[in-house]
């Protein structure tokens, strides 16, 4: 099980199988820049330890120090303090030319001058590779990627899906020991993007190198990580597998950036066996697990994901979760409806209800209405 | 009508400029390529007589001159490049937030008039000017040491005076690198030397095409450097033909050679372009 420290100056979590040597390892890295003779510390103390043959997504925000953390992985961004280890060498002070790691650059930074064989076979003629190996590797990554007969284009003859896997091809083909992707998708259209997500996670499976992929996308690094560092202000908040992210945010920022969330607070009235029941205003009962850290007086935060409540115009029955408030908005999202209710306080809620049995909708707007959902499906954030 | 404006449009945005050429540069070559096949002198009048003898004495008599630009020109484009790539370079990838002000303070000499600095640097040069005055009187050259009147003189001169000219067009080229083409090349094991070599100088090829295309012209044809800084015995082709048509009044031999000098420039610069047009030279470049 991974340890979670939310929003401490080191996040720590061991890598998910213990006892091997991590790919990659950031101890206590710490940036700092001069800019305008301020100094800005883009990454505040970040620990991390990758595993062999993980994909591991670093998310957050633009500015939340995952691009930097990934250039010191690199090695273009020396720490301002910290230590980065490869399979357990400290690499801190090596350059990227000796590294055994390669990188897919945000805006692909293909080489223009050459075509797409000498910008694939770059890597590998700096290795001095026999020229009879170098032949057959970049045809099987050119395989791999979808781009035989396209040998002879510049970059700039091709679209920037065919671009990307030029870049992918270009690292790959090394056979790095990791592979870094900084926002490699970002260019691109949903379509084709979706595609390329499906196809990353395809060749990784096929290849088996360690991915480390920076994108401030969250369904993104939902759908293809083995686990995510959620990053925010230089700081890890949270570092988990994507379920867990996703069920069981550790922060607010972390509930927030993650999907859609309703964030609530209320106070524990009473705890019933391992419930507690928290007040929010007339009427409306919100039911938390009670894990022994709640105590009746406390005030707590707590988040509900909008899939998991249901609305109904009807008060419903059942020990759950359990607020009215008024319809003030509906959106029809084609595989779902959205709703906002506003409650008596101000506070408001989005709940999506599943579009699975016809195109009627349960609430019209000014409706009041009763929304409800399992205790187990509020989650109270520390 | 509008369709009509429309289509007229890119005619009359080039009119102005289609009139001046024709007027400032047609007419004149074509009148200059006339008189260089005319007979006859300025006391009694010139007549069209498609005589090829002025071509054949001019280069006859001063083909010496001829080669010297040529070797001239080259020369001070070569001093050029290798003096102005590391300054484009500079200006490109480290200077910054400040490129303006270094190219503003690349261009300030230049600001002032061609000849007058030619001219400040024959003071500067003189026998007993301030550079060799100094080193003379300490004993570091001898007193019979000059620069002034000879041929590296002029090519100094020539190098100086056109530096610019090879220096924007580089620093356009190199300015366009994306900084993280160059990371990417590190990240697949290039060196630095490699990064340079594989990419850097691939890429900015183009520039120093310009570049040579902006210099090697106008210093190969140039004439105030070699009468300023040069004496008698460094003259070019240029001052031949202004001493033609200024002093002995001898237009078809001073047209003839100017033709000369213009046929031998355009073989040059297609040789040139064939030989590293940019194209080809990416392709060898990336092997």
């Amino acid at each position: 099980m991974t340890e979670i420290q939310a929003g401490s100056g080191a996040a720590v979590a061991a890598a998910p199988v213990s006892g091997d040597v991590p790919a990659i390892e950031l101890d206590h890295v710490v940036k700092e820049y001069v800019s305008h003779g301020e100094v800005v510390r883009a990454v505040k103390g970040v620990s991390l330890a990758i595993a062999e043959g993980e994909f591991f997504s670093l998310l957050g925000p633009s500015g939340c120090g995952k691009t930097t953390s990934m250039r010191m992985i690199a090695g273009f961004e020396d720490p301002t303090q910290g230590v980065v280890r490869l399979h357990g060498e400290d690499v801190t002070n090596v350059p990227p030319n000796k590294r055994d790691i390669n990188m897919v650059f945000q805006s692909y930074a293909l080489f223009p001058h050459m075509n797409v064989w000498d910008n694939v076979a770059f890597g590998l003629k700096r290795k001095k590779v026999p020229d009879a190996e170098i032949k057959r590797r970049v045809g099987e990554i050119l395989e791999v990627v979808d781009l035989v007969g396209r040998e002879k284009r510049r970059p700039k003859e091709m679209s920037g899906g065919q671009q990307q896997r030029v870049a992918l091809a270009r690292a790959l083909v090394n056979r790095p020991r990791a592979l870094l992707l900084d926002e490699p998708l970002g260019a691109l259209d949903l379509k084709l993007r979706q595609a390329m997500q499906i196809e990353l996670k395809r060749i990784q499976r096929e290849v088996g190198i360690t991915f480390v992929y920076v994108t401030h996308d969250q369904s993104e690094a939902l759908t293809m990580s083995d686990r995510i560092a959620v990053m925010n202000d230089g700081l890890v908040e949270q570092l988990a597998d994507p379920r867990e992210i996703y069920e069981r945010p550790a922060s607010k920022f972390v509930a927030g950036f993650i999907g859609t969330s309703n964030l609530l607070s209320g106070t524990v009235q009473q705890i019933t066996g391992d419930t507690a029941v928290l007040a929010l205003g007339a009427g409306d009962r919100i039911l938390v697990p009670a894990d022994g850290a709640l105590a009746a007086g406390a005030t707590v935060d707590l988040t509900v994901r909008p899939e998991k409540i249901k609305i109904a115009k009807g008060r419903p029955e059942g020990d759950l979760s359990l607020v009215r408030g008024t319809v003030s908005e509906v959106v029809y999202l084609g595989t779902s409806n959205s709703y906002v209710v506003a409650l008596g306080d101000g506070a408001e809620i989005t709940v999506f209800e599943q579009n699975a049995h016809d195109s009627t909708i349960t609430a019209e707007r000014g409706d009041t209405v009763w929304l409800s959902w399992q205790p187990w499906h509020s989650y109270a954030l520390r | 009508m509008s369709r009509l404006r429309a289509s007229l449009t890119p005619y009359l945005l080039l009119f102005p400029g289609t009139l001046w050429l024709a007027i400032f540069f047609v007419i004149p070559t074509v009148v200059m390529l006339s008189l260089s096949l005319q007979s006859g002198d300025v006391v009694n009048g010139y007549a069209f007589t498609f005589n090829w003898h002025s071509y054949v004495d001019g280069i006859g008599t001063y083909h010496d001159q001829i080669i010297r630009s040529l070797v001239y020109g080259v020369i001070s484009t070569v001093i050029q490049i290798v003096i102005g790539f590391p300054v484009a370079y500079w200006i490109a990838f480290k200077g910054g937030t400040r490129k303006s002000v270094y190219l503003f303070l690349l261009l300030l000499p230049f600001l002032v008039s061609f000849v007058l600095r030619t001219i400040s640097w024959q003071f500067f040069l003189s026998d007993n000017g301030m550079l060799l005055g100094p080193l003379k009187s300490l004993g570091l050259v001898p007193e019979d040491f000059h620069i002034l009147a000879t041929s590296a003189a002029v090519i100094g001169g020539l190098a100086y005076n056109f530096l610019p000219f090879m220096i924007l067009p580089m620093y356009v080229a190199l300015e366009r690198i994306d900084p993280r083409v160059l990371e990417a090349a590190q990240d697949l094991y290039a060196s630095k030397v490699q990064t340079f070599l594989r990419v850097v100088l691939p890429l900015s090829l183009p520039g120093v095409f310009a570049g040579v295309l902006m210099t090697f012209v106008p210093a190969t044809s140039d004439y105030v450097n070699a009468s300023v800084l040069g004496g008698t015995s460094n003259t070019m082709i240029g001052n031949v033909i202004q001493n033609q048509f200024l002093v002995n009044q001898d237009y078809p031999t001073a047209s003839a050679l100017s033709f000369t000098l213009m046929a031998l420039l355009l073989v040059g610069i297609f040789a040139y372009a064939k030989a590293l047009g940019t194209e080809d030279v990416l392709e060898v470049a990336a092997r």
